[in-house]
């Protein structure tokens, strides 16, 4: 009996199918078990395959694997787009009734369970509970205690009543109690519980507690795929906290507003995904040069224009290093996991105002759309520390003031890193301006001047390098000298990969950056390793370009850019390959 | 905030570069006298400025300020309000920045109607480009850009703005001061989003748009039975390309802000050293 259990519902967009996988997903955390769930779904509104899939252990579950034990099949097309995770012992639930899976031919050494769906539904009090009847069944092939079910249900539906909840905990019912009568069969799972309390939840709605705890108050964002979650999260929720989101014109406006906001002194983050991160790239400019402090999310998506937009890839990370005209100083960091998304959304308002810089925050669409189970103590609030970095008072503002009195909010400072006053501070009153501008933030063509700022400007980065910690995370066996290194989302599937290989044999070392700019020297790992891979969800490895250019060596790439995430056993199979390869050339 | 301020305290050390003449010497002063007579302060005063000759009054005036990208400046101006009520705000900008690059954030600002004022210095011409057709040229105005005119009709305005539902629009003339100031004054003292055009001539690329036409041409609805309150004689005189008018064209009364339907009243800069109280709450609901 393998050790996780995975489940996926797949049918056309708008059967359901997301909702009946989140169901499930928290009935299986709240049992106490570990969950990773991603999603398969095109981009419209209706009709399309779409999927939902669960992975759930008692141990930590942190990628998707190329393996599924039951499948909840509402279309034909559903069985024919999994046959590849499909195994010996699968089971198929499928509803023979429907016109379109009468004639569904469940593959050779698979199980198909008949179950009329719709019809049971229909017994519990309406059709639209076939999705339930299924996780019913889900439950008793899976020998999942259905109680774990009855609160999950009650959380989705409680707001529609109980009567509501009490006909889906009888869908739900029906559907185990069928497979149980009608089919005499163990089916070798057995998905314990425990007594642990988990949450659930993705990567968008991690950045946006993140931001929410990082003491974000202004957000503004235009809708788009897979950022819009941020905005909905913080929708209704920022407000209990003093805050307001503001969905915006389009990009330059959401931009632009939190630039507003910004100056004026709140913590302020607007998030969007490529395409909006090509529009925001102006102000971009703006924002560092102004020296304004400010959280910009890439929720990066396969590009590029409109590309796949509901598709994984990590293309943006040049963008996000290089994009926009002159020369821009700048942070980015990229979240390695749905945690880290909360974690890396608190380091970057602080950075963005200790350097008073705008920050990209790069997350991605695999991120996005995961919903993981942590312990609640990974998202712990009394943890969260809040930097507003050189912000004057009143108190404070007469060191910052010249001899006439005025405010110097460019000041030229050794570690350059100039103050902040927000306004209705008295005796902040300032000009500032993407122009080129003076200690006073006034526009000046004075060639000293000109490189001095410039000068400060960069020397804040040099500051940062010194003395915040960019240090990777780091995985494995620390003296292998097979070295793998990865950015962003990929971590939790090469975390999985490395314990899969190191099953056969196969040691590895893996460094998982979060820091892209300033970023780790690796000129010392790469140094003592044999064989050095790269992995990234890209056609370019723009990640291993930036590996190569920082220490001088020859790197091998693993690229992946057919809009899917690496999957942990795929990932191991590849570096297999890889490393082998390097042996025998 | 003092009541002592006077409209010189508005006025920076630095001395305009604007053409010897130019019509944003009346409509800055105009600017700042109004915001002193409002009982503002330079250090409760957010000016933003767009891009062209009008944006540079961000560096002439003293408050606090930013001088955005181009067309952008109305965003700015609602992030800085909504993200602190206390502030008057106030965003200044040119024909070309409001109505062509930055349209579309224009007619979004007038629905939106944040509590700020926008004034936007209207020459008829792109003058720091030196001397493009703007989208308020008249249609046979032959430029460096358009040899027989732009050969389409002038974008107007005002009727964008009250097609997009403004509570307030008003016209002005820079040169005639204490009009000017008054008006300016209104918009600023109106709960929501406070628009003037002003008429702010260009005298070095503009031979058409002169002072001495908007002298003998300019109706001043002051001395005209004209309801402000009065959508459609506001609709009528704003659609009437026969006629310039200076004054208030058309305000609503009941105007409610956005900050105010949105209940935004707090001062958002001051957050705590760490995560808010409750923030627990936030995790507990993934349960």
């Amino acid at each position: 009996m393998p050790a996780d259990f995975n489940w996926a519902i797949g049918g056309e967009a708008g059967d359901g199918i997301d909702s009946t996988g989140k169901i499930f997903a928290q009935a299986l955390s709240r049992a106490g078990r570990h969950v990773f769930t991603s999603k398969d779904f095109a981009s419209r509104i209706r009709g399309g395959y779409t999927a939902y899939k669960v992975r759930t252990g008692v141990d930590p579950v942190q990628s998707v694997v190329d393996r599924l034990d039951v499948l909840i099949a509402l279309t034909p097309r559903t069985i024919d787009e999994n046959l590849d995770e499909l195994h010996e012992g699968s089971v198929i639930v499928y509803d023979g009734e429907r016109t379109t899976m009468q004639d569904v031919e469940i593959p050779e050494g698979m199980i198909g369970l008949d179950v009329p769906l719709k019809g049971l539904a229909e017994e519990a009090g309406g059709a639209i509970m076939r999705n339930v009847v299924a996780l019913g069944a889900a439950c008793a092939v899976a020998d999942f205690p259905i109680e774990n079910l009855d609160s999950a249900l009650q959380k989705r539906f409680g707001g529609k009543g109980q009567a509501i909840v009490d006909n889906n905990k009888e869908a739900a019912r029906k559907g185990k109690e069928y497979v149980e009568d009608e089919y005499d069969h163990d089916f070798d799972y057995d998905l314990e519980t425990t007594d642990n309390d988990y949450v659930l939840l993705n990567g968008d709605e991690a950045i946006g507690m993140g931001a929410i705890a990082a003491g974000c108050r202004f957000y503004s964002g235009y809708p788009i795929t897979p950022a819009t979650d941020v905005m909905e999260y913080l929708t209704g929720r920022i407000e209990q906290y003093g805050g307001h989101v503001v969905q915006a014109e389009d990009e330059l406006s959401a931009i632009n507003m939190a630039l507003g906001a910004a100056r004026a002194g709140a913590r302020s983050m607007t998030a969007t995904s490529g395409p909006g991160i090509d529009l925001m790239a102006e102000t971009f400019g703006l924002v560092a040069t102004s020296e304004t402090p400010l959280v910009i999310c890439d929720v990066m998506r396969s590009g590029p224009s409109t590309g796949m937009p509901t598709k994984q890839e990590q293309g943006d990370l040049n963008m996000a290093l290089y994009g926009g005209h002159g020369e821009i100083p700048r942070f980015v960091l990229a979240p390695t996991s749905v945690s880290e998304c909360f974690w890396k959304t608190v380091e970057a308002f602080n950075l963005a105002e200790q350097y008073n810089t705008p920050v990209y925050l790069l997350s991605d669409l695999a991120l996005a759309v995961t919903e993981q189970t942590f312990p609640p103590e990974a998202f712990d609030m009394d943890a969260v520390e809040i930097d507003r970095g050189k912000l004057v008072d009143e108190d404070t503002i007469g060191e910052w003031q010249n001899e006439k009195g005025q405010f110097r909010a460019h000041a030229l400072t050794d570690d350059g890193i100039s103050p902040r006053a927000a306004p209705g501070t008295t005796g902040g009153a300032h000009m500032s301006t993407g122009l080129e501008h003076d200690e006073l933030g006034r526009r000046t063509e004075d060639t000293g001047m000109r490189v001095e700022q410039v000068d400060k400007r960069n020397r804040k980065v040099e500051t940062a390098r010194e003395t915040e910690d960019w240090s990777p995370r780091e995985f494995g066996d620390p003296d292998s000298s097979n070295l793998v290194i990865s950015w962003g989302s990929n971590e939790g599937a090469m975390e999985e990969a490395i314990a899969l290989l190191d099953d056969e044999g196969i040691d590895v070392r893996f460094l998982s950056v979060p820091y892209l700019f300033p970023r780790p020297d690796l000129s010392e790992d790469v140094a003592a390793a044999e064989n050095v891979l790269v992995i990234e969800c890209n056609a370019n490895g723009q990640f291993a370009d930036l590996i190569e250019h920082d220490t001088l060596t020859r790197v091998d790439r693993l690229n992946k850019y057919d809009g899917v995430r690496f999957k942990a056993d795929e990932l191991a199979e590849e570096i297999k390959t890889a490393l082998s390869t390097e042996v025998k050339a | 905030m003092s009541s002592d301020v006077r409209f010189t305290d508005f006025k920076s050390d630095k001395q305009p570069t604007w053409c010897p003449g130019c019509g944003d010497f009346g409509t800055m002063n105009g600017m700042m006298k109004a915001l002193a007579e409002t009982g503002n302060h330079p250090d409760d005063t957010f000016i933003v400025a767009g891009i062209g000759c009008s944006g540079k009054i961000g560096t002439y005036m003293h408050s606090y300020a930013i001088h955005g990208v181009h067309g952008r400046a109305l965003p700015v101006g609602t992030g800085v309000k909504l993200a602190n009520p206390d502030l008057e705000v106030m965003v200044a900008g040119g024909d070309g920045d409001g109505y062509s690059i930055g349209a579309g954030h224009f007619i979004h600002a007038v629905r939106r109607n944040v509590d700020m004022s926008y004034i936007v210095m209207d020459n008829r011409i792109y003058g720091l480009t030196k001397g493009q057709a703007s989208p308020t040229s008249r249609e046979d105005f032959e430029t460096s850009t358009t040899p027989e005119g732009p050969q389409q009709p002038p974008v107007n305005p005002l009727a964008l703005a009250l097609a997009a539902g403004g509570t307030f629009i008003a016209q002005s003339f820079s040169t005639d001061a204490q009009r000017h100031a008054a008006l300016v004054q209104q918009a600023i003292e109106h709960d929501g989003f406070g628009f003037v055009n002003v008429f702010s001539p260009c005298v070095t690329f503009n031979d058409v748009d002169t002072y001495d036409y908007f002298r003998d041409n300019l109706v001043d609805l002051a001395e005209t039975d004209h309801d402000p309150q009065d959508r459609d004689q506001a609709k009528e005189k704003i659609l009437d390309a026969s006629k310039e008018y200076m004054g208030i064209l058309y305000q609503d009364e009941n105007s409610v802000p956005y900050g105010e339907k949105h209940g935004l009243s707090a001062n958002m800069s001051e957050i705590p050293s760490g995560a808010p109280d409750g923030a627990m709450d936030l995790v507990r609901e993934f349960y």
